[in-house]
């Protein structure tokens, strides 16, 4: 039994209570602490993705208690895939909250980042469905409180419809564990999985509306159509660097979906193509939704949103065929457009900030640092569209590919294709609006972006201070940090392209293994010498 | 008894859902308790309903099986309580800062979430309360 695997949960846990305890009213402690959370946790999920690469599934049993009675925490390549991603993008866009003064704006901004860290890690590690209503309930939590970060009458409407949904959703949760739990009489995902697969036929019909009820919930979670409504205002109104942070965590929905529906129910059982069913034409919308709402839509953070939509759609629909290939494309994909959505957030948040707040797109004169935010717009947005040379590109490639011996592989590629030029004119209109035509304004007066008779801010103090003015770039710390944290998150996007090669080899293997449920009894149900 | 347990979790959870659909911040907070309270009598259910036997495993060699019910549930409605109950306090706050921030009690986004205002310029400023 490897201890490292709770590292994840418990280093982001006591770190974040630590904060809330002694250091609530110094800021660069809170600072210094967050950013060791996270490296620290970056630094396990570098190593557990090192340990669980060799295709071995690593078990940890709490309490040491063996598995269908003790709680077992299970990492396969495809949880410490995800516990990479996470803890890549909480230390990235950490440095962005920093440099952007975003953290300066409320209270606890730190603690409830490694809050929201530890839900995820855990989400991700545990092999106990039960276990994962918990982490997903303390993600949750700390998201709520993310959401609300710096306040504002708009940003606490957005929470309580964002808290409203998602409380709903975990009654739904509730009710799916209730019925899978009456029915199988086990909560440990393995185990359900082997009891699910000796089931006779007849007896399934309760199963079978547990399994619709558990992939209801995780589409919320995830933001399918018709599930979705909750996503664009949320999203939109959330700190640009909590939305680049959320945008993990619509993917602990889909990282669900893929969990039960290939271990619990995969194709072979009595779920049969269930799952693929409901799953295939609610991604076609969704992503012809999410794209025209980037067309459509008036407001940059509100653009930004419907792009993690639709990203979450064109996914969606590689995942949906639950084979090998398709879950190959879908994860490289997942990769990209979790990098590519937290960069727009974060460009969006950098432009919202320079025209003093303003979020609509409409003509203003032009902005500070137009050049360099300009061209990581035009990056940001080739890469979500999906344009060559970036990864998103491949990634749609890789998706049509997969879905090309597909029954529906005419709509399937129309709606891939058609809804990316629709993509590209939203994001051009877009660009143009913001960065082309505001050269042709004059500056307005009193309004000027000029130095000269702005009084002098000087250094802009640690301490927290309450009412502080909301978002403006002269009240960031020290804005070439968030020029280097989207840069990192371009970097990783470039790298993804160069490398594509062998990181598809990877998730290929990470695809294989999800495929062959038989490993996962092996690993947490058989193999327990030792265990009480 | 299965009867009056399953008609009154279907009571309260139509009633949560009626309240939830009313689209006002109190009406959603009370709905959610009931939903909330409807799901935790249907955790406790999925044990399946046994009267007058505790939770422990006892007389084994009698075949004592039977005479025991499944602890699972209880311990999981125990659990989904402390959630709910923490969740619901949450919701109770939020709603109340949006309500003294936001001025009203609705549930729905204002228009000018997503309808763009007009461009205030700096001649034609006017105080706040007159625009509200």
């Amino acid at each position: 039994m490897n201890h490292l695997l709770i590292a994840p949960v418990l280093v982001p846990a006591l770190l974040g209570s630590l904060m809330i305890l002694w250091m609530r009213h110094d800021l660069l402690q809170q600072r210094v602490f967050g950013i060791i959370g996270s490296v620290l946790t970056l630094a396990v999920a570098l190593k557990l993705s090192h340990l669980s690469a060799g295709g071995e599934i690593f078990v940890y049993r709490l309490g040491n208690w063996s598995a269908p009675f003790g709680i077992v925490l299970m990492l396969d390549r495809l949880s410490a895939m995800m516990l990479l991603l996470t803890s890549v993008l909480a230390v990235v866009v950490q440095l962005y909250a920093i440099g952007s003064g975003w953290d300066r704006k409320g209270w606890h901004f730190h603690s409830l980042w490694l809050f929201q860290l530890m839900g995820l890690n855990g989400a991700f590690l545990t092999g106990d469905a039960f276990n994962l209503f918990v982490f997903f309930e303390v993600l949750l939590i700390a998201s709520y409180g993310l959401m609300i970060h710096g306040g504002g009458p708009m940003r606490l409407r957005a929470g309580v419809q964002y808290i409203a949904y998602n409380l709903a959703g975990s009654t739904l949760f509730l009710a799916a564990l209730g019925t899978l739990y009456a029915v199988t009489g086990t909560l440990n995902m393995a185990d359900m999985a082997e009891r699910v697969a000796a089931m006779p036929v007849e007896d399934t019909a309760l199963l079978r509306a547990g399994a619709v009820l558990l992939l209801i919930v995780f589409a919320i979670k995830a933001a399918l159509v018709p599930l979705h409504f909750w996503l664009p205002a949320t999203y939109a109104n959330a700190p640009g660097p909590v939305a680049a942070l959320f945008a993990i965590m619509s993917k602990v929905g889909v990282y669900a979906i893929i969990r039960f529906f290939t271990l619990v129910f995969p194709q072979d059982s009595v779920a049969e193509t269930l799952a693929t069913d409901l799953i295939l034409p609610a991604a076609l919308i969704t992503l012809a939704l999410g794209q025209i709402g980037v067309l459509g839509t008036r407001s940059l953070t509100r653009l930004a949103a419907y792009a993690a939509i639709a990203s979450i759609g064109t996914l969606m629909i590689s995942l949906a065929r639950f084979d090998a290939q398709g879950l190959t494309a879908g994860l490289y994909y997942l990769i990209h457009s979790t990098l590519a959505t937290a960069a727009l957030f974060l460009v969006v948040d950098m432009i919202a900030a320079r025209r003093g707040g303003d979020i609509w797109l409409r003509l203003r004169p032009a902005i500070l640092n137009t050049g360099l935010v300009s061209a990581m717009f035009f990056l940001t947005a080739i890469a979500v569209a999906g344009l060559p040379p970036l990864s998103g590109f491949l990634g749609k490639l890789l998706i049509l590919e997969a879905t090309a011996d597909d029954p529906w592989m005419i709509g399937i590629w129309s709606t891939i294709i058609v809804t990316s030029l629709i993509a590209i004119v939203g994001f051009s209109r877009a660009g143009s609006i913001l960065f082309w035509k505001s050269h042709e304004m004059d500056p307005e007066p009193g309004n000027d972006t000029d130095e000269g008779d702005t009084p002098e801010r000087g250094p802009i103090p640690t301490k927290l201070e309450t009412d502080e003015p909301i978002q403006d770039v002269g009240d960031s710390a020290a804005p070439w940090l968030s020029f280097v944290s989207v840069g990192i998150l371009l970097a990783g996007l470039a790298a993804l392209t160069l490398f594509a090669g062998p990181m598809t080899d990877y998730l290929k293997n990470t695809a294989d293994q999800l495929t062959t449920p038989q490993i996962y009894y092996d690993s947490v149900l058989r193999q327990q010498e030792g265990s009480r | 008894m299965e009867m009056l347990v399953a008609s009154a979790i279907g009571a309260t959870t139509a009633a949560g859902i009626y309240l939830i659909l009313r689209l006002r911040t109190f009406a959603v907070v009370l709905g959610m308790t009931m939903l909330t309270y409807a799901i935790n009598a249907f955790l406790f259910t999925t044990g399946r309903l046994v009267v007058n036997l505790p939770p422990i495993l006892q007389d084994h060699a009698a075949g004592g099986h039977a005479t025991y019910t499944d602890p699972l549930p209880q311990a999981l409605v125990l659990t989904a309580i402390v959630i709910s109950f923490g969740m619901t306090a949450v919701v109770v706050m939020m709603a109340l800062g949006s309500f003294i921030e936001g001025g009203d009690d609705r549930i729905n986004m204002p228009d000018d979430d997503y309808i763009m205002p007009p461009l205030k310029t700096v001649d034609d400023q006017k105080p706040e309360d007159e625009t509200a």
